[in-house]
């Protein structure tokens, strides 16, 4: 019991270094006793907690259907769009209790950004799928929008190779650069908390590459967190790491520690590719 | 030895491939001579039907130059057939389109919102799979159902109560509690709205998930995702229904003769007012003018020529019709081409 609460001690004091001094756009998410089920599986979220720091990177692993996608939609009510979906517990963002039913979730969502495992542009043009978002909250003057595009894009690392089209339909940029031009829509309306789902599943080694250091350059500004199958890249990117199984949380701290020095088991099991 | 043996037997690969070659051949054979024989269906029948507009059958086409079948046909229109001979068919022409763009400008709105809500609102419960087998149903009930249901839903029971509202000094004679356009663009809009529904609600479930999540997670309401995202994206397959649906209306006479087709009308159902239609007068149709004619005109000269010229205007009407959608269509799925990567 003690080793585990000098561990989280640990893991905050790891935290405050990481973070390069804490953005106060980037808050902290307080995960108390989260349980989840759908009409399919009863247990897909049992009791978890943990507080995942403002301003760094937190990795979400687990062998597939461990609930860490699940985990994740909860975060900004993605998974209110599932019939039959019940969950209890609480989720603090800034004092905003994510879950309870009195929460605007337009608003939690245009404060909670996410990206999907596989590039979802809208049929639209380039500009106008960047500019989708905050045309939603009310912006329509052009040199605003302009602005805002301009700089989402830039953001995303995207802008010099698409900057001569922004007319073109989205979909015919290629998988990789439809990502970041995702991620670009995602920003665009200044979200506090970015939610990657696997985001970089389905695009190539060096797209895989280029998001990563995207997600390198974005997390002075968001507390990201993201969910993947690939350690390496959990290794790579993240300054925390959640290991989760089976609907449960079975470790969480820092991702050097969870990589080189496991508490549990059952982490050390999975990372070092005996289970999963 | 081997050798022998293992170049004398088949090659599975070669013939598991030689195989959907030849499938695929025979397919395209198939469905391409299929598709050459309803176009030759087609011409044969605007063929035929000009031979025997241009008094074909009375042997007057013989030599006689393309441009004089067109103006005899032209002629015999503008005759007009007898009692109307002044007239000619104008006025049906002016009827049958007037019908069928009043029902689109009805059933599109209509048909979409109720697509939209079976898929985007609706919950999945036995109460939503009944409304959809219902739609499905009506779309197999026979017109002429459709016309007696108008005749004594809309006409008697609508009609004859904003008659009573809004008419009543002009009672006892009937202003909309009588057959007009109104109700027989709306007994059309019955007949189509499964159509529409159908259409739209399979274009929106073609639609990937993952654009709704997108939109969702940017903070948009269903709404805003709805006319923001989806029905955009699904706009080729929304114009595909209101096509179908006009093809389907256009062509159409039997539910019409009882709600309000006749075989004169004195005035055509336009005005120079707002809104440019008289919704309660009734009108004249190309379908009914050729069922009128084919049995109930007295026989004798040039009748089936005026028949077959009449009809193949009916024709060219839903022809044009379907065609003038059909390009819209087309500049959206242009539009929206990129959906099919998903």
């Amino acid at each position: 019991m003690s080793e585990s609460g000098d561990i989280k001690r640990e893991a905050f004091i790891e935290a405050s270094r990481v973070s390069h001094g804490h953005n106060r756009h980037a808050p902290e998410i307080d995960v108390k006793a989260v349980s989840l089920s759908y009409p399919a599986n009863s247990h897909a979220l049992q009791d978890v907690s943990l507080t995942i720091p403002g301003g760094c990177v937190t990795a979400v692993i687990g062998p597939s259907g461990c609930g860490k996608s699940t985990l994740l939609r909860c975060f900004n009510r993605m998974n209110d769009t599932i019939d039959g979906c019940q969950y209890s517990g609480s989720i603090l963002l800034d004092g905003l209790d994510v879950l309870s039913v009195k929460t605007d979730v337009t608003q939690l969502r245009r404060r909670v950004g996410m990206v999907f495992q596989r590039p979802n542009p809208f049929p639209k043009s380039v500009y106008d799928n960047v500019a989708y978002g905050p045309r939603l909250g009310g912006i329509r003057g052009r040199r605003q929008l302009d602005e805002i595009v301009e700089n989402a894009l830039r953001a995303a690392a995207l802008w010099d190779e698409v900057k001569d089209r922004l007319d073109a339909m989205a979909v015919t940029l290629s998988l990789g650069q439809q990502q970041r031009l995702v991620i670009a829509r995602a920003i665009a309306v200044e979200p506090e908390v970015l939610l990657l789902d696997e985001p970089a599943s389905s695009l190539d080694p060096i797209s895989t590459l280029r998001i990563e250091e995207l997600i390198y350059e974005l997390k002075t500004e968001y507390t990201i967190i993201i969910v993947t199958h690939n350690m390496q890249q959990a290794g790579r990117v993240s300054d925390f790491t959640a290991f989760m199984n089976a609907g449960k949380l079975v470790e969480f701290n820092t991702t050097d520690r969870i990589f080189t020095n496991p508490v549990e088991r059952a982490t050390e099991d999975y990372i070092t590719g005996r289970v999963g | 030895m081997i050798r022998r043996l293992s170049s004398g037997g088949p090659d599975p690969g070669t013939i598991s491939h030689r195989r959907s070659f030849r499938h695929s051949t025979m397919m395209l054979w198939l469905t391409s001579s299929m598709a050459l024989l309803a176009i030759m269906m087609l011409v044969a029948l605007i063929l035929l039907l000009f031979w025997l507009a241009a008094g074909g059958s009375s042997g007057g086409g013989q030599g006689v130059a393309a441009g004089d079948h067109l103006a005899s046909i032209f002629l015999r229109l503008q005759n007009g057939p007898a009692p109307y001979n002044s007239e000619g068919i104008f006025a049906a022409i002016v009827g049958t389109v007037a019908v069928t763009l009043l029902m689109t400008i009805i059933v599109s709105p209509l048909g979409v919102i109720v697509a939209i809500y079976l898929h985007v609102y609706a919950r999945e419960t036995w109460y939503t799979e009944l409304i959809r087998i219902g739609i499905h149903n009506l779309a197999g009930v026979p017109s002429i159902i459709y016309g007696v249901f108008g005749l004594g839903f809309f006409v008697y029971v609508v009609g004859g109560q904003i008659d009573q509202w809004f008419f009543s000094d002009a009672l006892p004679k009937a202003t909309f509690g009588t057959p007009g356009l109104l109700w027989a663009s709306v007994t059309l809009v019955l007949l189509t709205l499964p159509t529409v529904i159908v259409a739209t609600e399979e274009g929106l479930a073609r639609l990937p998930s993952s654009l709704r999540d997108g939109s969702l997670a940017l903070g948009a309401t269903r709404f805003e995702m709805t006319f923001g995202v989806l029905i955009p994206a699904a706009m080729s397959s929304l114009v595909t229904g209101i096509v179908l649906a006009i093809a389907r209306a256009a062509g159409e006479v039997a539910p019409l003769m009882l709600v309000g087709v006749v075989k004169y009308a004195p005035s055509l159902p336009l005005s120079g007012q707002m809104p440019f239609v008289e919704l309660e007068q009734k009108f004249m149709h190309l379908g009914f003018l050729v069922y009128d004619l084919t049995l109930h005109a007295p026989t004798g000269d040039g009748r089936m020529t005026l028949i077959a010229a009449i009809a193949l205007v009916l024709v060219l009407v839903v022809m044009s019709l379907t065609t003038f959608a059909a390009v819209l269509r087309g500049r959206f799925r242009m539009q929206y081409a990129q959906e099919a990567l998903f």
